[in-house]
C-alpha cells in the first residue's frame, strides 16, 4: 500500500515534469504565492506557498535561462515588495539567507571534509565583533566601565567602511579558522568535535568577560549602537518611485535598511553558493571527499591531508565571518548571547536535516529550520495564548485552556525541536532530506549490494565519515 | 577458596580508597606548592601592594592563609566531577562513544532528588525529623535521583543509541547531542508545567549548612578559622562510597567481569556467551545512577538547579575523564580531583593575583583550555597506558 502511494506520487511528479507543464507550474505557483501573500500578509500558509514556489523551479526540468529569470524576479522584485508590506517576512528571509551561508560554510567542514565542528558560531562571533568594535564608539571606550559611555562619543570609523569590513571579516575569520584548525592535524572524529565545542565556548566566554582590563567587548551587555552603511541620497525616493504603487505605501528608512541588508545577504549567499559548487567539483573538493572517506588511503595517494583540512576550516569559517559583519550591522547590536552552543548546534541541525554535503539540501535545511522557528512555532505559541484567553475547553477531560500554564510557549522550545530533528534524522535518514548527488549514487550501490547479499546494511553510505579508529584515540594506545 | 574471594573483595575496597587518598593528597600538595611558589614570585608586584593597602597582608601570607579552605572546596567539587566523569568513562570504555547526554542525566538526577525533598518539605516531615531524620531523607533523595537518572540513561540507550550501533562514529555522537538538547527542554517543559517555574531550590533542612571548625590559624591581626560545611563532608563521603562501590562492581563481581570483557572486545565477548546488550544497558544504568547521585550532591552543595545545570559540570567532568585517560576508571577519579582543585584555585586566586583584571569567571575558560591541550598533546590522558584498569 505504502509503495503504491509512492509510485503514484512518482508518476504524478514525472507527468508534471514533462513538456510545458513545469513552466506553467512554477510560474503559476509563483504568481499564486505572490498574490496570496500580497493579499493576506499575515497568513503562514500563504507564505509557505510562496516559499515553495521560490524553491520549486530548482527541481523541475526548466530551461536554465528561465530558471534564472524566475529566481531574479523573486529575489529582486517580489521579495522586497512583499517585505516592504510585511517587514516580518523580510526578517524571515534575511535570517534564511544568513543561516544558509552559515550552513554552507559548516557544510564544507562537516559535509565535504568530514570534520565535525561544534564551535562554528565562534567564527560568526569573530566577524560580528570585528565590525561591532570598529563600527561603534568602542575603541574610544577602552577604559570605560560598561554602561558608562560618555555622551557624545564619536564613532570610530565612517559607516561606509562596512563594505570593506565584510571582506576583512572573511580574512580574519579564516585566520581564526586556521588557528583552530591546527589541532585538527592531530585529532579526528569525536575528539575533534569536543575540541571545537570547547573553542566555541572559549570565544563566547571571552566575549562575555573582555570588558576588563581593556573594555573590548563591553561584556555581557554587548556593543551598541553599531553603524549601518549610509544610504546614497535619493535611493529611497527612487525605490518608492518604482514600487510605491505595488507596495501600497512609501517605505521608511528603517524598512529600506531591512531591504538593503536582505540584498547584501543575498549577494553573500550567492557568492557562497558559487564558491561551494566550484570547490565541490574541483580537485580540492575531490581531495576533501577522499580524506573524509579514508584519510590513510588519501594520504597514500599523495593528497596533502593536513593542508586541505586546514583549508576546509578556513573556507568554512570565512563564510561565517562575512555573515557576522553583516549581522552586527543589521542588528546594530551584538552580545555574547547570540553565539551560544545552541546556535552552533542549530546550524549543524540545518546541515544534517537538509542533507550533509548537499548544497541545495543545506539551503533547504536552513529554510525549514528558520521557518519552523520563526513562524510555525511562534504562531503556535500565539494560537495557544489565544486559546488561553478564550473559554474553550477539551470536552471529555474537561480541561479548560485558560488553566494551561503560560510557561508552555512552543517558540521557546528550540532545543527540543533541534534535538528531536537530530535524533530522528540520525536514526531514520542520516543522509538528509535531499542527499548529496554523490551520496545518492553510493546509497544506490550500497542498496544493490545489500539486496544481492540480503544483508541488512541500514547504515550503508550514510552522510558521515566512517572514522573507525582515530589515530590518537586512547583505545588505540591501550591496545598497543 | 572462599577466603581468597573475600580477600580479593577487600582488596578492591581498600585499593581505591588508597588511590583516592594518594590523589587527593598528591594533587593538593602539588597545587599548594605551585601556588606558594607563584606567590613568592609575585612579592612586590602590584597585586602584593594592593593586598597590603586593602587588607594589610602580603601576598604570600594571603595565599597560605586561604590554602586550607581552597583545598577543601577543591576536593568537594572534585569528587562530584569524578562521579560524573565515571559515567562518561564507563560508556566510552564499553561503546567507544561520548555520551553527550550524560550531563542531562545528571540534571535529571538532581531534579528527581530535589523534587522529592521539596515534596517531603511540603508535607512537613522534613522539619520535624529530628537529628538523624534529615540524613535518612537525603539518602532517600540520593536513591531516587540514582533510580531516575539510571532509568533514563537505559531508556536513552535503548531508543537513541542502540539503533545506531555499528554506524560511523559521528552518527551516535550527533544523536547524543540531540538527546542532550531534547532532554534539557523536556525537563524545562515538565518543570514549568507542573510547578510554573523551571528552576528549583533545595529546601533547607537538617544541619547541612552548619560548619565544623577544623582548626584556627593564629595571626597577628584576627585569627583565621578553617572550617568545613557539613554538606561538604556529606558530598565527599557519599562520593567516596559510590566510587568504591563502583570499583567493586567493576573489578570484583561477575557482571563487572562481563563489562570489562565487552569493553575489551565486544564480538569475542558475545561469542563467549555474554549478553552484550544487557551488559551495555547495565553500564548505562550504573553510569547514569552515579551521575544522578552526583546531581543530588551538586544540588545539595549549590542549592539552586535549572534544566541547563548539567552543561558546565558535564563538560568539566568530560574534561576530567579525558585528563585521566578516557575509558579508565582510576583516571576519571584522578581527573576529577585535578579539575576540582584547579577550579577551586582559579576561583580563589585568579582575581587577586591579576588585581581583578581576570576574575574567577575565567575558570571555565581554563577548564576548556586544559581539555584542548590534553586532547591535542596527550589524547590518551595521564593514565591512558594502563590496560588492566580499563572498564
Amino acid at each position: 500500500m505504502k509503495i503504491k502511494i509512492r509510485e503514484t506520487l512518482r508518476t504524478v511528479a514525472e507527468y508534471l515534469n514533462r513538456g510545458k507543464a513545469p513552466y506553467f507550474l512554477s510560474i503559476g505557483l509563483t504568481i499564486l504565492g505572490f498574490v496570496l501573500v500580497y493579499l493576506s500578509p499575515r497568513s503562514i500558509p500563504a507564505f509557505l506557498v510562496f516559499a515553495a514556489a521560490a524553491g520549486l523551479p530548482y527541481f523541475l526540468s526548466i530551461k536554465k535561462s528561465i530558471k534564472l529569470a524566475l529566481a531574479v524576479l523573486v529575489a529582486i522584485v517580489l521579495v522586497p515588495v512583499l517585505g516592504a508590506r510585511n517587514i516580518f517576512y523580510l526578517e524571515v528571509i534575511f535570517q534564511i539567507a544568513v543561516f544558509s551561508a552559515l550552513a554552507l560554510g559548516l557544510n564544507i567542514v562537516v559535509g565535504f571534509s568530514g570534520l565535525l565542528n561544534f564551535g562554528y558560531m565562534a567564527f560568526y562571533a569573530v566577524g560580528a565583533y570585528l565590525w561591532a568594535f570598529f563600527g561603534s564608539q568602542q575603541p574610544f571606550l577602552l577604559h570605560a566601565i560598561p554602561g558608562t559611555a560618555p555622551i557624545g562619543t564619536q564613532f570610530f570609523m565612517a559607516a561606509d567602511w562596512f563594505y570593506l569590513f565584510i571582506f576583512l571579516g572573511v580574512i580574519v575569520a579564516a585566520i581564526v579558522g586556521l588557528i583552530l584548525g591546527l589541532p585538527v592535524l592531530r585529532v579526528r572524529g569525536d575528539y575533534l568535535a569536543i575540541i571545537t565545542l570547547g573553542f566555541g565556548e572559549i570565544v563566547r566566554q571571552l566575549a562575555n568577560n573582555l570588558d576588563k582590563p581593556l573594555n573590548l567587548t563591553n561584556g555581557p551587555q554587548g556593543i551598541t549602537p553599531i553603524q549601518r552603511p549610509t544610504l546614497p541620497d535619493g535611493v529611497i525616493r527612487f525605490f518608492n518611485g518604482i514600487f510605491e504603487p505595488l507596495v501600497g505605501r512609501p517605505v521608511t528608512v528603517n524598512q529600506f535598511y531591512n531591504i538593503l541588508f536582505y540584498l547584501i545577504a543575498l549577494v553573500v549567499v550567492i557568492v557562497a553558493i558559487v564558491i561551494t559548487y566550484r570547490l565541490d567539483d574541483s580537485k580540492v573538493g575531490r581531495a576533501w571527499t577522499a580524506i573524509r572517506e579514508d584519510e590513510l588511503a588519501a594520504t597514500a595517494m599523495g593528497i596533502p591531508a593536513n593542508k586541505l583540512k586546514l583549508g576546509a576550516f578556513a573556507v568554512g569559517a570565512s563564510f561565517a565571518g562575512a555573515m557576522g559583519v553583516l549581522f552586527a550591522a543589521s542588528r546594530t547590536f551584538v552580545s555574547p548571547e547570540s553565539f551560544t552552543f545552541l546556535q552552533s548546534v542549530g546550524v549543524l541541525t540545518m546541515v544534517i536535516l537538509g542533507g550533509i554535503g548537499s548544497i541545495p539540501g543545506v539551503i533547504i535545511g536552513a529554510s525549514v529550520v528558520i521557518i519552523l522557528n520563526l513562524q510555525v512555532l511562534q504562531s503556535f505559541s500565539l494560537f495557544l495564548s489565544r486559546l488561553r484567553q478564550s473559554d474553550a475547553y477539551i470536552p471529555i477531560i474537561n480541561f479548560y485552556w485558560r488553566d494551561l500554564s503560560n510557561q508552555l510557549d512552543p517558540s521557546k522550545y528550540q532545543r527540543l525541536v533541534f534535538g528531536i530533528i537530530l535524533i530522528l534524522m540520525m536514526i531514520y535518514r542520516p543522509a538528509g532530506i535531499l542527499p548529496a548527488a554523490r551520496r545518492k549514487r553510493e546509497l544506490r550501490v550500497a542498496k544493490l549490494e545489500a539486496d544481492s547479499a540480503s544483508v541488512d546494511n541500514g547504515n550503508g553510505g550514510n552522510g558521515l565519515p566512517d572514522v573507525d579508529k582515530p589515530a590518537a584515540s586512547p583505545k588505540e594506545d591501550n591496545h598497543a | 577458596m572462599r577466603r581468597l574471594i573475600k580477600s580479593a573483595g577487600l582488596r578492591e575496597i581498600l585499593l581505591p580508597l588508597g588511590r583516592m587518598a594518594v590523589f587527593v593528597l598528591g594533587a593538593g600538595a602539588l597545587m599548594s606548592v605551585v601556588m606558594v611558589v607563584l606567590a613568592l614570585l609575585c612579592r612586590g608586584s602590584g597585586a602584593d601592594k594592593l593586598l597590603l593597602s586593602t587588607q594589610n597582608v602580603n601576598i604570600v601570607f594571603y595565599t597560605m592563609a586561604n590554602l586550607p579552605q581552597v583545598l577543601i572546596d577543591g576536593v568537594t567539587i572534585g569528587f562530584v566531577y569524578a562521579a560524573i566523569a565515571l559515567g562518561y568513562t564507563m560508556v566510552y570504555g564499553v561503546l567507544e562513544f561520548i555520551n553527550f547526554a550524560h550531563s542531562e542525566i545528571f540534571a535529571i538526577g538532581a531534579f528527581a532528588g530535589v523534587e522529592f525533598l521539596i515534596i517531603m518539605d511540603k508535607i512537613g516531615v522534613l522539619a520535624t525529623s529530628g537529628t538523624y531524620g534529615p540524613y535518612l531523607y537525603l539518602t532517600l533523595a540520593l536513591a531516587i535521583g540514582m533510580l531516575a537518572a539510571g532509568g533514563i540513561a537505559v531508556l536513552i540507550e535503548r531508543t537513541a543509541y542502540r539503533p545506531l550501533r555499528g554506524a560511523p562514529r559521528l552518527v551516535p555522537l550527533i544523536s547524543a547531542i540531540g538527546v542532550s538538547f531534547a532532554l534539557q527542554d523536556i525537563i524545562r517543559l515538565v518543570e514549568s508545567l507542573t510547578t510554573g517555574q523551571f528552576y528549583r531550590v533545595i529546601p533547607t533542612f537538617g544541619n547541612f549548612d552548619d560548619k565544623i571548625l577544623l582548626f584556627t590559624i593564629q595571626t597577628a591581626s584576627a585569627p583565621i578559622k578553617v572550617d568545613i560545611q557539613v554538606k561538604s563532608v556529606i558530598v565527599i563521603a557519599a562520593a567516596v562510597m559510590m566510587l568504591v562501590g563502583l570499583n567493586y562492581i567493576v573489578n570484583a563481581t561477575r557482571i563487572g567481569k562481563a563489562i570489562r570483557s565487552v569493553a575489551q572486545d565486544r564480538d569475542t565477548a558475545a561469542i563467549m556467551g555474554i549478553g552484550v546488550n544487557g551488559v551495555i544497558a547495565f553500564t548505562f544504568l550504573i553510569g547514569g545512577a552515579l551521575g544522578g547521585a552526583a546531581g543530588v550532591l551538586y544540588a545539595l552543595k549549590f542549592t539552586r538547579i535549572d534544566p541547563f545545570v548539567g552543561f558546565m559540570p558535564g563538560m568539566k567532568a568530560f574534561t576530567a575523564a579525558v585528563v585521566g585517560g578516557i575509558g579508565n576508571l582510576t583516571g576519571a577519579l584522578l581527573g576529577g580531583i585535578i579539575l576540582g582543585m584547579l577550579e577551586s584555585f582559579a576561583g580563589a586566586y585568579l582575581g587577586t593575583f591579576t588585581m581583578g583584571n581576570f576574575g574567577s569567571e575565567y575558570k571555565d575558560i581554563i577548564a576548556f583550555l586544559i581539555l584542548i591541550i590534553v586532547i591535542v598533546f596527550r589524547p590518551s590522558g595521564l593514565l591512558g597506558e594502563q590496560i588492566s584498569q580499563k572498564a
